[in-house]
């Protein structure tokens, strides 16, 4: 096993990074406005996209809800649903449209319920991508605030 | 509020059909089928490039079933779609008479005859409800715009109790009941006790009580179209069983084999719990739909809310 899908299926683990994260951002906020939103990104937007797209396949979508779906990424379905699975898993949990892999949302499911502090969000709404914010870092509002991604599709 | 709507709020057991939309560009094949289904079903499901293989609109083929008294339900997938062209659809759907709509996220582009194609998804089948119901309830637009008229909408959604996560299957109908569906069409079920065990789940949740959930069923022809279904149709699965019993007799008899499994099928379903209807597919085999529901005992009394007129 390699050391990436030892990580991918330690949600626990890894929802304790996420809240680690958070605390990290909301200490840093101070800092971050002083250098204002153009040096954030700039700077934020590589390492996330190296760490992430690493560990979770991530696409940077700029609207991260990992902590919300099991932390996998729901950019990595082939459909890009946020609001997953579809109907069209193969009897073995595989992807419909890739029989080779299994379907991120069947791993969504099982990993969300290992999660005891933000399993419960993949019962949320997610709302609509706002697709002009591809490509840039969903740290940026992290750290900064930015719009609120929980709410939902309304 | 539709017909359909109405017989939601009732107490009977809902019968719907889907209809097959062809390669022909003439209204004929559309409307002879129409007349088929109709008479006998609450209403007629018009899909939306089945298995992402283009054939003529579902809005212009319901459009064509409006004009001759029958009520469609549209399906409308967000595989072809953006934002812009689906609420556009919704609002021509309104104007043209179409009130119910079944919203799903669609087959992907690889299991058609365009597999090279472009597959759009920039909404779920559970974002797009949430479009929808807010078309009708606020009556404006994503970005926020009001409409001079609120349309009524009926809103329905898939779900294939029958594919993994089967935990998670349960929790993503309650979200489709949140973002404003009310009525459920499943996929085919030919694996009952599956279907018991999931409905047993939905009852647990309340869900039936604010859902009409009716349950997918169909004849098979030959083994041949079994297979064909399993292998090649995203979602659906028909047990060896079935298959080595249509197998097991001979040609000729198997088309009225698939018949007989299709009846014991909506037998047993009707027995379970919560559950509102069924949902004929009969694919290439539409002109069994009312000796199959005669046979079931579901027959329709000849003034049926769903009859053609004229």
């Amino acid at each position: 096993m390699t050391t990436r899908s030892w990580l991918r299926d330690r949600p626990r683990l890894l929802e304790r990074a996420y809240d680690a994260t958070l605390r990290l951002a909301r200490a840093a906020r101070p800092l971050g406005i002083r250098l204002g939103r153009p040096r954030v990104d700039a700077l934020l937007r590589p390492l996330e996209r190296t760490t992430k797209g690493w560990a979770f396949g991530c696409r940077m979508c700029g609207q991260c809800v990992l902590h919300a779906t099991g932390m996998t990424c729901p950019m990595t379905c082939p459909k890009n649903l946020r609001n997953g699975p579809c109907g069209g898993v193969r009897p073995d949990g595989a992807c419909e449209v890739d029989a080779s892999t299994p379907c991120i949302w069947v791993q969504a499911w099982e990993r969300a319920a290992r999660m005891p502090r933000h399993g419960i969000g993949i019962h949320e709404l997610q709302p609509p991508l706002d697709r002009r914010r591809e490509g840039s870092a969903s740290w940026t509002d992290e750290l900064l605030g930015g719009a609120d991604r929980t709410t939902a599709a309304r | 509020m539709s017909r359909f709507a109405d017989r939601i709020a009732g107490s009977d057991f809902l019968v719907t059909a889907e209809m097959r939309l062809g390669d022909s560009p003439s209204p004929e094949p559309i409307l002879r089928q129409a007349d088929l289904l109709a008479p006998h079903v609450d209403a007629v499901n018009v899909p939306d490039c089945t298995g992402a293989n283009p054939h003529v609109s579902g809005l212009a083929a319901a459009a064509l079933l409006v004009r001759s008294g029958v009520e469609p339900i549209l399906h409308v997938a967000c595989r072809d779609r953006n934002r812009i062209a689906l609420q556009a659809d919704l609002l021509g759907a309104a104007a043209l008479g179409i009130e119910n709509l079944f919203l799903v996220t669609g087959d992907d582009v690889t299991a058609g005859d365009h597999p090279e194609a472009r597959r759009v998804f920039d909404l779920d089948s559970i974002q797009a409800l949430a479009v929808a119901a807010r078309l009708r309830d606020e009556g404006c637009l994503m970005s926020g715009r009001t409409l001079e008229d609120r349309p009524e909408f009926l809103l329905g959604a898939a779900c294939n109790p029958f594919a993994p996560p089967f935990e998670g299957r349960v929790a993503r109908l309650a979200k489709k009941l949140a973002a404003g569906a009310r009525f459920i069409q499943t996929q085919y079920c030919f694996d009952v006790p599956r279907l018991e065990g999931f409905m047993a789940v939905v009852r647990e949740a309340g869900l039936h009580e604010r859902l009409a959930i009716l349950v997918g069923v169909g004849p098979l022809r030959s083994p041949a179209a079994a297979e064909f279904l399993d292998r090649r149709v995203p979602g659906v699965q028909v047990p060896r069983q079935i298959v080595d019993r249509l197998r097991g007799v001979a040609e000729s008899r198997q088309q009225e084999e698939g018949v007989r499994i299709c009846l014991e099928i909506i037998d047993r379903v009707r027995c379970v719990e919560g559950v509102r209807g069924i949902h004929l597919m009969a694919h290439r085999q539409e002109h069994l739909v009312a000796e199959i529901l005669e046979r079931a005992g579901l027959r329709r009394a000849a003034s049926a809310p769903g009859a053609a007129v004229g």
